[in-house]
């Protein structure tokens, strides 16, 4: 029977279409329980590829014959070895492309709505790591918010749709991915925007986001505002677009919150974290719609793959928002943080500018999950 | 420092899962007891050998990285698992630091990796393979605490020692793979 290619990207068409598929996971235990494609409908068998050397088996029994079965490894070696095993004892069965490396790095462009005056609204969504980004459209011009390092997925989008990005805005200095914000703004003479409070210690010139900075986007129609909202990073600042959206970056998700300790001052920082979320995000129109940084499970995402929500909606429902004493909220967010991403210190280092990892190694850091909320 | 070893894989620039299909293979030439050395590039090479090693019952001992290539030591499955024990002067892990202060010594029998990988501070490592032609760098009059990772290459250490005309010879029990103090790495 045939091996057969399947991408990343058609793999993320199941995700949003929410069909199914029977994933065998030949990595080792470890890393499949810490991390794997996430799927509505999906299905999954994880045996390490070195338990199959001397055959598949005693595995065929437990492959569905009414779905596809897609072999995924970190790489896509052992997938294949494996795929072809699966495929010499009589079955039809896809290999993903590059393992999870490149489901990692792929990233789906969704539009979010149409924005004032034939403006357009896009959320980025990084299925494999969790991560969200946003380009603004607006009569030629563009604005990138939180972009991650495949730079080239967004000034492609950009020349697609005609459009210059002029600006181009970190929500706050990130630690559970690499920032592709600083090297679009080099690459198309854009403004690169970032927090002072999280820039410090960065290496390279930046504009200072600062609390109520404004700009627009083409001649007149959309303008992005800031407001600074302490918590996740004590510089951490959100975006109100077209005065519909609220960028919330690392602060609020749709079915958690920032977790404050990714710089090592939890302590400090919590009470910046209550202070925005409690008081400052009240203050805000409840009809805002949240579009936030980051997702951390399949189901915060929305049946067009989009992850977005009501302001008004996440005061009701998301728990983080609804721990009324400050003593339960205080300990919510440091007490029980879950483990922090992988090799955050030195992917600070490297939105600092201060390390300058190759791509191998840029990918090996960002392995895993994002793990910036605490629920 | 290099490490001895018996028997050395290349998978210099391999990527997964050939680093394990060789070693596996490798492995079926490496005699029970002995160290088998894989030189590997693919990072991913170290969290699947040990996970391979441990499912399929070898001793994955540690790697270290050297000019760029990570060198996994693995020592492949013997039978020195439920072997019974014989020598009968024996105490337990707990006591040998104390008993050895007195002017005693810790006879690490293990291999050279093992040893390099992690051993108690202080102890001697003369492998269990070389003591035969080793005894006169050791002391007769001496107290000799013998470990190893289960007790067991001890046992015969220290019948050997004894059958040499060693009086002073004791075996440490349950052995290193037990040890919940401090290790001092040598690689």
């Amino acid at each position: 029977m045939t091996v057969i290619k399947m991408t990343a990207a058609e793999v993320a068409r199941k995700v949003i279409e929410n069909q199914s598929l029977f994933i065998l996971d030949v990595r080792n235990k470890d890393a499949f329980e810490d991390w794997k494609i996430e799927g509505h409908s999906f299905d999954y068998l994880n045996i390490p590829y070195f338990d199959l050397l001397d055959g598949v088996d005693e595995i065929i029994p437990q492959l569905p014959t009414d779905k596809d079965v897609l072999v995924v490894c970190a790489k896509e070696g052992s997938s294949l070895m494996v795929a072809e095993m699966v495929s010499e004892a009589g079955r039809d069965v896809f290999y993903l492309e590059g393992g999870m490396k490149s489901w990692s790095s792929y990233l789906e462009p969704i539009k979010v709505s149409d924005l004032t005056g034939g403006g357009e609204l896009y959320q980025f969504v990084r299925l494999g790591k969790g991560c969200l980004s946003y380009m603004v459209i607006s009569e030629g011009e563009a604005a990138i918010i939180d972009a991650v390092r495949f730079t080239e997925v967004f000034t492609n989008f950009a020349k697609e749709k005609n459009v210059e990005i002029k600006h181009v805005f970190d929500t706050h200095l990130h630690a559970d991915h690499i920032s592709g914000g600083r090297h679009i703004a080099e690459a198309t003479g854009a403004t690169y925007y970032l927090p002072p409070k999280d820039a410090e210690e960065v290496v390279f010139d930046y504009t200072p986001l600062e609390d109520g900075l404004t700009v627009k986007v083409g001649a007149s129609q959309i303008e992005i505002g800031a407001l600074y909202s302490p918590g996740h990073t004590i510089g951490s600042t959100s975006f109100i677009v077209d005065s519909k959206y609220l960028l919330t970056g690392d602060i609020l998700f749709i079915d958690s919150i920032g977790r404050p300790d990714l710089a090592g001052l939890a302590e400090d920082w919590v009470g910046d974290l209550r202070e925005t979320l409690y008081r400052r995000y009240r203050e805000l129109a409840e009809d805002l719609i949240v579009l936030p940084a980051h997702f951390m499970i399949i189901e915060e995402l929305n049946e067009d793959g989009t992850v977005a929500k009501r302001l008004g909606d996440l005061f009701a429902e998301n728990h983080g928002l609804n721990i009324e004493s400050e003593e339960d909220f205080r300990h919510t967010v440091t007490d029980n943080l879950p483990p922090q991403p992988n090799a955050y210190e030195q992917i600070r280092q490297v939105n600092m500018g201060k390390i300058t990892p190759d791509t191998d190694e840029q990918t090996e850091m960002e392995i895993g999950p994002n793990r910036c909320a605490v629920r | 420092m290099s490490i001895k070893v018996d028997v050395k894989l290349d998978c210099k620039g391999l990527a997964c899962p050939m680093p394990i299909v060789k070693t596996k293979k490798a492995m079926n030439d490496v005699e029970s007891g002995q160290i088998l050395e894989v030189q590997a590039t693919d990072k991913g090479s170290i969290a699947d050998l040990k996970a391979w090693s441990e499912s399929v019952g070898h001793q994955y001992i540690g790697t270290k990285e050297h000019d760029g290539v990570l060198l996994h030591y693995i020592r492949k499955s013997g039978d020195d698992h439920e072997a019974e024990k014989k020598f009968e002067q024996t105490i337990t892990n707990e006591e040998v630091i104390d008993r050895a202060s007195n002017g005693g010594i810790i006879l690490d029998v293990r291999e050279e990796a093992e040893y390099a990988f992690g051993h108690i501070e202080g102890s001697r490592s003369i492998p269990m393979g070389e003591l035969e032609n080793r005894l006169d760098e050791l002391d007769k009059d001496q107290e000799i605490y013998v470990i190893c990772r289960t007790g067991t290459r001890s046992d015969l250490a220290a019948q050997k020692l004894a059958e040499k005309g060693f009086t002073k010879v004791v075996n440490v029990l349950p052995g290193m793979s037990s040890w919940n103090d401090d290790l001092t790495k040598k690689i």
